[in-house]
C-alpha cells in the first residue's frame, strides 16, 4: 500500500487537514456548503420573523422563554466550540490522544445542549401546550430552532463516527480533513445559535 | 484495474459499470440521456396543452387534467429536463476545458445525478397513483395547500431530492473550478463555458436552499398540520412566493448563464477569433449573477408590496438588460470580420441572438411595475419566458451538443439532419410563441383550459398549436439524428472543428483519465495558441507518472434509493401511519450508506505509467 506511508509522513506538515488535494477540496468543500447553509438558516429567521406574533390566541413569545436555560444552552454550546478549537490546535501539533479528548469534551457538551433543548420542547409541550400545530408561530419556532437542533444531532453523529472509526489509528492526512472540516461544520452551528438566542430569545423577551 | 480490462465487458457488467461510476464523463452521459428522456416528456405535455387549446371549448382535457398538465410541463422542463441537460454538458466539458482529470468530489458528483433521477421518477410516479401535482410549476399558497390528493406531495418529494442532488453538484463544480485548474489555467484563461458553470455553481448554491426551505414548510403544512400558510392559524402564504422567486429568479439565470457560456464558446470557435471583450463578458456574468438575486419581487408586482418596493424591484430587473446587451453585442462583436462557418451549432446559435433579444425586451416591458398589472397572468409573461427559455436555454443545448457531440460520444451528428430539425424547430417556435405575445395583450389568461370563441382568439391560438407540432417534429428529427449517428456516424477526430480550448487537445472520446500529462496553459484560447504559435499541441506540465483515480460506488445509487422510498413514506403516512415504515426504512438505507461511506477509506487506485506509455497517443 503505498498510500500508507504516503499519508503517514515521519514529520505531520504544519496544516494535514490541506497538505493533500482531497484535503483542500474537503475544506473548501464544506466552505461552500456552510455558504448554502447560510441561505437555509436565513430563510428559516426570514419565516420566522414574518410569523413570530401570529399566535392565533394562543402563548406568546413573552409567556413562554425564559432566559435562565437558554443562557446556561448558551454556554454550553459557545463552551463546545472553543473546545474543539483546543481540538483543532492538538491535531496540529500532532497530539491523536488530546485531539480525541478535547472533541469528547465537544461531543459531551453538544449533548448537555441537546438535553437541554429537549427539556425546552418538552417544558412548552406540556405548560403551555404549545406546539408545532398551535399557531404559525409555533411552526415557525418549532422549525427553526428544530433545524438547527436537527444540526446538531448530525454534528454529534458524525463527531462519534470519526472519533471511534480513528481511535486505534491515529491521525494520518486521510483524516485529517474531516476532523478539520468537522470543526468548522461545529462552529458554524453555533453561530447559528447566537443568532437564535439573539433573534428567537432575547427579541421575544424584549422586542 | 487496467486500463484494457475496463473495455472488455458485457451488457450487465455495462449497467453496473454506469450505476457505479463516478467518471464525470460517464455520468455527463447519464445526465444528458435522463434530461433528454424527461425533455421528451415535458415536449409531450406541452403538445397536450395546445392540442386542448386549438379551438375554442375544446374538450381534449378536462379542466382538472390540464391543470396536472400545465404543472408538470413547467416542473419538467425547468427542474428535470434544462437543467440535468447543462449539468450533463457541464460534467462532460468544464472538467476538460480546464484541464483537470476528473471532478473534485466523483463520489459526490454520482450521489447528484441519481438523487436527481430518483427525484424526477418520484415526481412522475404521481401520474400513476392517483394524479399529478395540479397547482401550477410555482405551486402558490394557498392553493396548493387546498389541493386535495397527493399530487402537490409528489412536487414536494420529488423536488426536494432532486434539488439535493443539484445543490450537490454545484458544490462540486465550484471546488472543482477553485482547486483543480491546470498550471497556467488562471480564471482570466478560463474558456466562458467555465466560467459560466462557475457562476452558475454559486447561484445554484445560494438559490437552492431558499427552496429547499419552502418546500419543507409546504411539507409540513400539507403532511404534518403545520400552520405557515394557514391563515386561520395566523399564517400567510405571501412566504411561499417570497422564498419561492428567490430561488426562482436566480434559478432562470442557472438556466441562461450555461447557455450563454456555450455560444460563446461556439462563436468564438465558428468565426476563428477569440472572443470579443473576454474581460466584459466575464464581468457581465458575474454582474447578471448578483443581480439576478435582487429582482425576485418582480414576480410579485401585483402582490400589494406596495410602491416603493415596487419601483425598486423593478429598477433592479431593468438593470440587468446592461449587462445582457453587453454580451449581445460582444457576441456580434466577436462575429464582426470572422471567419465564419455555418453548422448546425452556429445556426442555434445565430437564431439564438434575435429570439433572446425579443424576450429581453419583453422582459424589459414585465419590469415596469404599472404596466405589469396588465401584462400579469396572461399570454404576454407565457410568451416572454418562452422566448428566452427556449430561445435561450434550449437553442443552447441543442447547440452545445451539436458541437460537444465528437468530445462526448466520439461520433459528429448528420449536418443535414441536423439543419432540418434546426429549421423546423425554429420556425416552429416562432410561431407558436409570437402570436401568443398578442394573445396576452388581448387579455387570454394563462392557466385557463378553454377560451370562448368569437374574441379574437381563435386564429391565434390554432396558429400556436401548428407552430407547436412543428417543434415537435423539430425535436424528433433530431432523436433520430442521434440514433442514426450513432449507428452510422462518422467517427470524429481530436479535433473536428479546428478548436480553440483544451477539450480539443485530447482524443474524441477522451480516455478516462482525460489528460495523460497535466497540460500546461500559455493563454486564453490554450490550443489555439499553440496551433499558431507553438508546436501544434499542448506542451505537458509535467514528466508521465502514475495517475491516481477515484473508486467506483454503488453507495449513491443505494442512498439516492433510499431517499425515494423514504419519499413514498412522507406522502402516504398521511393517509396510513404504516407508512412509517417506509419512512425508518428508506433513511435508514440512506444514512447506513453514509455511515459505510465514512467507515471505509476510499483511496482509489492508479493507472501505473508503464500502462500509460503502451497507449497509444
Amino acid at each position: 500500500m503505498s498510500h500508507d506511508h504516503s499519508l503517514n509522513p515521519e514529520t505531520m506538515p504544519q496544516e494535514p487537514e490541506k497538505a493533500t488535494l482531497e484535503g483542500k477540496n474537503k475544506f473548501l468543500g464544506l466552505w461552500f456548503f456552510l455558504g448554502g447553509e447560510t441561505v437555509l438558516f436565513a430563510s428559516l429567521f426570514g419565516t420566522y420573523l414574518a410569523l413570530r406574533n401570529s399566535t392565533a390566541g394562543g402563548p406568546a413569545t413573552t409567556d413562554l422563554f425564559g432566559l435562565e436555560l437558554v443562557f446556561v444552552m448558551t454556554m454550553l454550546l459557545l463552551t463546545s466550540s472553543l473546545t474543539s478549537v483546543y481540538a483543532m490546535y492538538q491535531m496540529k501539533n500532532n497530539n491523536f490522544k488530546k485531539m480525541q479528548l478535547w472533541l469528547g469534551i465537544t461531543a459531551l457538551l453538544g449533548m448537555a445542549f441537546l438535553a437541554c433543548e429537549l427539556y425546552e420542547f418538552y417544558h412548552y409541550i406540556h405548560e403551555y401546550e404549545f406546539t408545532f400545530r398551535s399557531s404559525a408561530f409555533g411552526s415557525a419556532f418549532y422549525t427553526l430552532v428544530g433545524f438547527h437542533g436537527g444540526h446538531v444531532v448530525f454534528g454529534l453523529s458524525w463527531l462519534i463516527v470519526l472519533m471511534v472509526r480513528n481511535a486505534k489509528r491515529g491521525l494520518n492526512l486521510y483524516n485529517a480533513p474531516k476532523y478539520y472540516t468537522f470543526s468548522l461544520y461545529w462552529h458554524f452551528i453555533d453561530v447559528v445559535w447566537v443568532f437564535i438566542f439573539t433573534v428567537v430569545y432575547l427579541m421575544g423577551k424584549v422586542g | 484495474m487496467s486500463i484494457a480490462a475496463a473495455q472488455n465487458k458485457g451488457f450487465l457488467a455495462a449497467v453496473w459499470d454506469y450505476l457505479t461510476t463516478v467518471d464525470h464523463k460517464k455520468i455527463a452521459k447519464l445526465y444528458l440521456f435522463a434530461g433528454g428522456f424527461f425533455f421528451l416528456l415535458g415536449g409531450l405535455e406541452a403538445l397536450f396543452i395546445r392540442i386542448q387549446l386549438i379551438s375554442p371549448e375544446n374538450d381534449f382535457l378536462t379542466a382538472g387534467l390540464y391543470n396536472e398538465m400545465i404543472t408538470m410541463h413547467g416542473t419538467t422542463m425547468i427542474f428535470l429536463a434544462a437543467m440535468p441537460l447543462l449539468l450533463g454538458l457541464m460534467n462532460a466539458i468544464m472538467p476538460l476545458q480546464i484541464g483537470a482529470r476528473d471532478v473534485a468530489f466523483p463520489f459526490l458528483n454520482s450521489l447528484g445525478f441519481w438523487l436527481f433521477l430518483f427525484g424526477g421518477v418520484l415526481l412522475n410516479c404521481s401520474w400513476f397513483l392517483g394524479g399529478a401535482p395540479d397547482a401550477g410549476w410555482t405551486s402558490y399558497a394557498p392553493l396548493s395547500i387546498q389541493s386535495p390528493g397527493h399530487g402537490v406531495d409528489f412536487y414536494i418529494m420529488g423536488l426536494q431530492i432532486s434539488g439535493a442532488g443539484t445543490l450537490i453538484g454545484g458544490i462540486n463544480f465550484l471546488v472543482t473550478i477553485v482547486t483543480m485548474r491546470a498550471p497556467g489555467m488562471t480564471y482570466m484563461r478560463m474558456p466562458l463555458f467555465s466560467w459560466t458553470t462557475f457562476v452558475t455553481s454559486v447561484l445554484i448554491l445560494f438559490a437552492f436552499p431558499a427552496l429547499t426551505v419552502g418546500l419543507f414548510l409546504l411539507m409540513f403544512d400539507r403532511m404534518f398540520g403545520a400552520a405557515f400558510f394557514d391563515v386561520t392559524l395566523g399564517g400567510n402564504a405571501v412566504i411561499w412566493q417570497h422564498l419561492f422567486w428567490i430561488f426562482g429568479h436566480p434559478e432562470v439565470y442557472i438556466l441562461i448563464l450555461p447557455a450563454f457560456g456555450i455560444f460563446s464558446d461556439i462563436i468564438s470557435t465558428f468565426s476563428k477569433k477569440r472572443l470579443f471583450g473576454y474581460t466584459a463578458m466575464v464581468f457581465a456574468t458575474i454582474l447578471i449573477a448578483f443581480l439576478g438575486f435582487m429582482v425576485w419581487a418582480h414576480h410579485m408586482f401585483t402582490v400589494g408590496l406596495g410602491p416603493v418596493a415596487n419601483a425598486i424591484f423593478a429598477i433592479a430587473t431593468m438593470a440587468i438588460a446592461v449587462p445582457t446587451g453587453i454580451k449581445i453585442f460582444n457576441w456580434l462583436g466577436t462575429m464582426w470580420g470572422g471567419s465564419i462557418t455555418i453548422n448546425s451549432a452556429m445556426l442555434w446559435t445565430l437564431a439564438f441572438i434575435p429570439s433572446f433579444t425579443i424576450g429581453g425586451m419583453t422582459g424589459v416591458m414585465l419590469a415596469s411595475a404599472v404596466a405589469d398589472y396588465q401584462y400579469h397572468d396572461t399570454y404576454f409573461v407565457v410568451a416572454h419566458f418562452h422566448y428566452v427559455i427556449v430561445g435561450g436555454v434550449v437553442f443552447g443545448i441543442l447547440a452545445g451538443l451539436h458541437y460537444w457531440w465528437p468530445k462526448i460520444f466520439g461520433k459528429i451528428l448528420n449536418e443535414t439532419l441536423g439543419k432540418l430539425s434546426f429549421w423546423l424547430f425554429f420556425i416552429g417556435f416562432h410561431l407558436t410563441f409570437f402570436i401568443q405575445h398578442f394573445l396576452g395583450l388581448m387579455g387570454m389568461p394563462r392557466r385557463y383550459w378553454v377560451f370562448l370563441k368569437d374574441q379574437g382568439l381563435d386564429t391565434g391560438n390554432l396558429v400556436s398549436t401548428i407552430g407547436a407540432f412543428l417543434m415537435g417534429v423539430g425535436g424528433l428529427i433530431f432523436v433520430i439524428n442521434i440514433i442514426y449517428t450513432s449507428v452510422k456516424g462518422e467517427k470524429a477526430p481530436a479535433d473536428p472543428w479546428d478548436g480553440r480550448s483544451l477539450e480539443w487537445a485530447i482524443p474524441s472520446p477522451p480516455p478516462f483519465y482525460n489528460f495523460k500529462q497535466t497540460p500546461l496553459i500559455r493563454g486564453l484560447d490554450p490550443l489555439w495558441i499553440e496551433k499558431t504559435e507553438g508546436k501544434g499541441k499542448i506542451t505537458p506540465a509535467e514528466p508521465l507518472g502514475d495517475i491516481h483515480m477515484p473508486d467506483a460506488s454503488i453507495l449513491p445509487f443505494i442512498m439516492s434509493f433510499g431517499f425515494f422510498i423514504a419519499g413514498f413514506g412522507f406522502i402516504y403516512q398521511v393517509d396510513h401511519k404504516g407508512w412509517l415504515a417506509a419512512i425508518f426504512v428508506g433513511m435508514g438505507t440512506a444514512l447506513i450508506c453514509m455511515l459505510i461511506r465514512s467507515l471505509k477509506d476510499y483511496h482509489g487506485f492508479h493507472i501505473h505509467k508503464e500502462e500509460l506509455e503502451r497507449e497509444a497517443d
